[in-house]
């Protein structure tokens, strides 16, 4: 169970990842947010937002069209 | 993680020269500046001609089809360019921006006001172009508040100490 979750569902680039940051500031470090979004571009842009941050991408998997992101805070 | 070096403390900084006022040209700058700020760039956007437009209080932002092929819109049920002659009608323009803006709603794009809100509320820096300023006569009290004014010397400062320069 994430500490965190984002629902970012039915928003397009680049709002899940800004609402990501946004809601990762109110997450304690190495604590983890889980994020739902239905853009599939969310795939490769949540792999580089965590790259670039030194956040770890726990998890990146789809289920019925919702793509489901496991970030553990550590950037 | 390797990459833990360049997080939020890291010093990456990017310049974007934002020239153009159209309702569609608005969203590349404000995407790549939010999205740059979220990735712990710090960010300095330069308004100069049209691009001033953006920093208005009161948006009013337009898309014309007029001389743009590439614009493909939904009509009888396809997408297809508007031929110029019919694009030149009064009217035609007001009606393809509140198509896209309706386009935009749909897609769960987020609006420009909202991007400049984020990017606001993310701390990158907005300098206006003195010169286009006084060129068309634009007030700093009908634009929105922290916008610095600047020239070209302030904005190469900027860039050349910065690891990406956009113009758009």
């Amino acid at each position: 169970m994430a500490d965190k979750l984002l629902d970012a569902k039915g928003l397009n680039c680049p709002l899940p990842i800004l609402r990501a940051k946004k809601t990762l500031k109110e997450v304690p470090s190495g604590g983890t947010l889980e994020v739902l979004a239905t853009d599939p571009g969310s795939v490769a842009d949540f792999a580089a937002f965590c790259r670039t941050t030194g956040n770890e991408l726990v998890e990146s998997s789809s289920a019925d069209g919702v793509y489901r992101f496991l970030i553990k805070h550590t950037g | 993680m390797a990459e833990a070096a360049n997080g939020d403390g890291n010093a990456k900084t990017m310049t974007i020269i934002v020239t153009k006022g159209t309702l569609d040209w608005a969203y590349p700058p404000f995407i790549l500046a939010t999205t740059a700020a979220a990735m712990g760039v710090e960010v300095t956007m330069f308004f100069t001609f049209y691009g001033l437009s953006l920093l208005q209080k009161k948006l009013d932002l337009q898309v014309s089809p007029l001389g743009n092929p590439a614009m493909k819109m939904p009509m009888m049920g396809m997408h297809m360019g508007m031929p110029n002659i019919v694009a030149m009608l009064p009217g035609v323009e007001a009606g393809a921006t509140a198509m896209m803006k309706n386009m935009i709603k749909s897609k769960g794009v987020a609006s420009i006001e909202e991007l400049r809100e984020a990017a606001i509320e993310a701390e990158v820096k907005i300098i206006a172009c003195q010169m286009t300023m006084d060129l068309f006569e634009l007030k700093t009290e009908d634009m929105i508040d922290g916008v610095a004014l600047g020239g070209a010397a302030t904005y190469m400062e900027k860039a050349l100490a910065s690891d990406i320069n956009l113009y758009i």
